[in-house]
């Protein structure tokens, strides 16, 4: 369990964090998002023991990260933001340093390597110096580094950063793929990585929390949630839709008038309104084709939670 | 313990597969040369000892231990893998102590292979061999205190070159702490045992003393206090720039 408690963070004049609590249990793979400058970077590297806390403060398990810096750095593996590693440095005797520092066993330690090099599919550059490898080769040296022993709890700054999309493929499996009793936090600002990988999201703005949900729940709060996506055997006009109970707007998705998406008021979500359209459409000879009701879109939500006035805290 | 041994491999490792230590150590050695046979008249004094040799090593250090010192904290900090190392589970002192540990050996090494100037006096006369093995002694001490300055400056600054020139300016301060040029300065306004304090800080003092054959204590210590207060001092900083 990772507590994060009224944690706050200041530079000099600017507030990083501000007043920041979360929770994270065993088995969840949070989602740490927000704008950029708004503070998910500060945050990790407080979690991960580099920044001390101006106030409050954060508890993994039953150590204080300001307390016992080195219990829970023994619990930890971290990414850092931009995967930072010694450039003259190979990714063989990166891994051969941290096992050292971490005093693991040579059995274990060869173990663990092979195996990290085999699903990070780094054998092609392990005796290549740093500086010579390209960007996606970089995270996930980084990536291996963190998990090399194999830690409780995962903190990982944008760890799909410069990948491909076949790499970024394979980290998110790789995360998914972690045992269950696991504590992983992901930022990213990739939000199909969230509804793909987390269990949770948190959003922050200006340091302060503005959301705390699962995706799915975060997405049903845009007015995509519930929208019908209509296909029609023949083009109409949008009058046709006027004055049907539960559809609040609607928009024609292509030119002539056969595709559309009808806007559901909040609480006819999952009601008959679909039953009305089909009898309007039904009655005036343009029966539907096909139709999908859309899930929500978190995009959307995160730009209404992270744009515009302060909203309150959710 | 572990981790310390750990940093200070990787650390020297890294001197090594860079041309750092290398350039380090082939400058140090012919700036040695040019120093003990051009400026020191090695032959023209007649006498078998190193005096003019070790007699530049504080100047020697002033520039190019700082010069190594400026990158030990400054190029980590900047570069972000300070974050990489001491997010590791190791304590602040072991990172301190295997960085500097791993700088003094470099230094240590480039002062090893002076030895052929030790094996031409030797060829020539009969030289003291007690006081030159106290003078290399005292010379590599030496080296430790400029180094954990340079270690200390290093960590309060992102900036490699700001480092350098900070290294270089406290480091000068302690050399000439003992002259007659500071202490004159200060007399008249000084009370006589903060006086008597400034002139028992002087490296150049203490130097002189060992490498004169003489290993007092009093000068072992005050090395070994130096090179401790400065990495204190370092993890000190580090520390505080953490809570910024």
């Amino acid at each position: 369990m990772i507590e994060v408690d009224h944690l706050s963070r200041h530079f000099g004049p600017v507030t990083a964090v501000d007043d920041l609590s979360f929770n994270v249990g065993a088995g969840e793979i949070l989602g740490f998002l927000g704008p950029n400058g708004a503070g998910k970077t500060t945050t990790m590297k407080v979690i991960a023991g580099f920044l001390a806390p101006s106030s409050g403060g954060v508890r993994i398990g039953k150590h204080d990260v300001s307390r016992s810096p080195l219990a829970v750095k023994r619990l930890l593996g971290y990414l850092p933001e931009g995967a930072p590693a010694w450039p003259d440095m190979t990714p063989f005797g990166l891994l051969r340093f941290a096992a050292r520092v971490r005093g693991m066993p040579v059995s274990l330690r060869d173990a663990r390597m092979q195996q990290l090099i085999t699903q990070l599919a780094l054998e092609e550059v392990l005796l290549r110096p740093m500086e010579s490898l390209s960007k996606g080769f970089r995270r996930r040296v980084g990536l291996s580094l963190a998990l090399l022993h194999d830690p409780a709890v995962l903190i990982l700054d944008e760890p799909t950063d410069g990948l491909d999309p076949n790499q970024k493929q394979q980290v998110r499996d790789l995360i998914t793929s972690l045992s269950r009793d696991k504590i992983v936090i992901v930022s990213t600002h990739i939000l199909e990585e969230v509804e793909a990988v987390c269990t949770r999201a948190v959003i922050i703005r200006r340091g302060r929390l503005v959301a705390d949900a699962t995706p799915d729940a975060l997405a049903a709060r845009s007015r995509w949630h519930g929208a019908i996506a209509l296909r029609l055997d023949r083009p109409v006009q949008a009058d046709v839709f006027a004055g049907i109970e539960g559809v609040d707007d609607l928009r024609s998705e292509d030119r002539n008038g056969q595709d559309w998406t009808l806007f559901v008021t909040r609480d006819a979500v999952g009601g008959p309104v679909i039953d009305r359209v089909r009898e309007r459409l039904d009655a005036i000879g343009a029966p539907i084709r096909e139709f999908w009701l859309h899930r929500g879109r978190l995009d959307e939500v995160f730009r209404e939670l992270t744009l515009g006035p302060p909203a309150e805290s959710a | 313990m572990r981790a310390t041994i750990a940093i200070m491999l990787r650390e020297l490792g890294s001197y090594f597969a860079t041309p750092l230590a290398y350039v380090f150590i082939v400058i140090f050695l012919v700036l040695n040369g040019v120093f003990t046979f051009q400026l020191g008249g090695f032959y023209e004094r007649g006498q078998a000892d190193l005096t003019p040799f070790f007699g530049f090593h504080p100047w020697l250090y002033l520039f190019l231990v700082s010069a190594i010192a400026m990158r030990l904290w400054a190029e980590d900090r900047r570069s972000g893998t300070l974050e990489l190392l001491l997010t590791l589970p190791v304590r602040l002192r072991e990172a301190v102590l295997g960085k500097f540990l791993a700088a003094w050996i470099v230094v240590g090494t480039a002062l090893l292979l002076t030895f052929p100037i030790w094996l031409t006096v030797s060829f020539l006369g009969q030289p003291d061999h007690g006081v030159i093995l106290a003078s290399y002694l005292g010379s590599w001490l030496m080296a430790g205190a400029y180094l954990a300055i340079g270690s200390c400056m290093s960590a309060a600054s992102t900036n490699q070159v700001i480092a350098f020139i900070l290294t270089a300016a406290v480091g000068f301060l302690f050399t000439i702490a003992g002259f007659p040029m500071v202490l004159d300065t200060a007399q008249g306004w000084l009370p006589p045992m903060l006086l008597e304090a400034i002139a028992a800080m002087s490296i150049l003092t203490h130097f002189q003393g060992i490498a004169r054959g003489v290993l007092d204590l009093r000068d072992l210590l005050y090395f070994l206090v130096m090179i401790g207060g400065w990495l204190i001092a370092t993890a000190i900083v580090i520390d505080l720039r953490k809570a910024g």
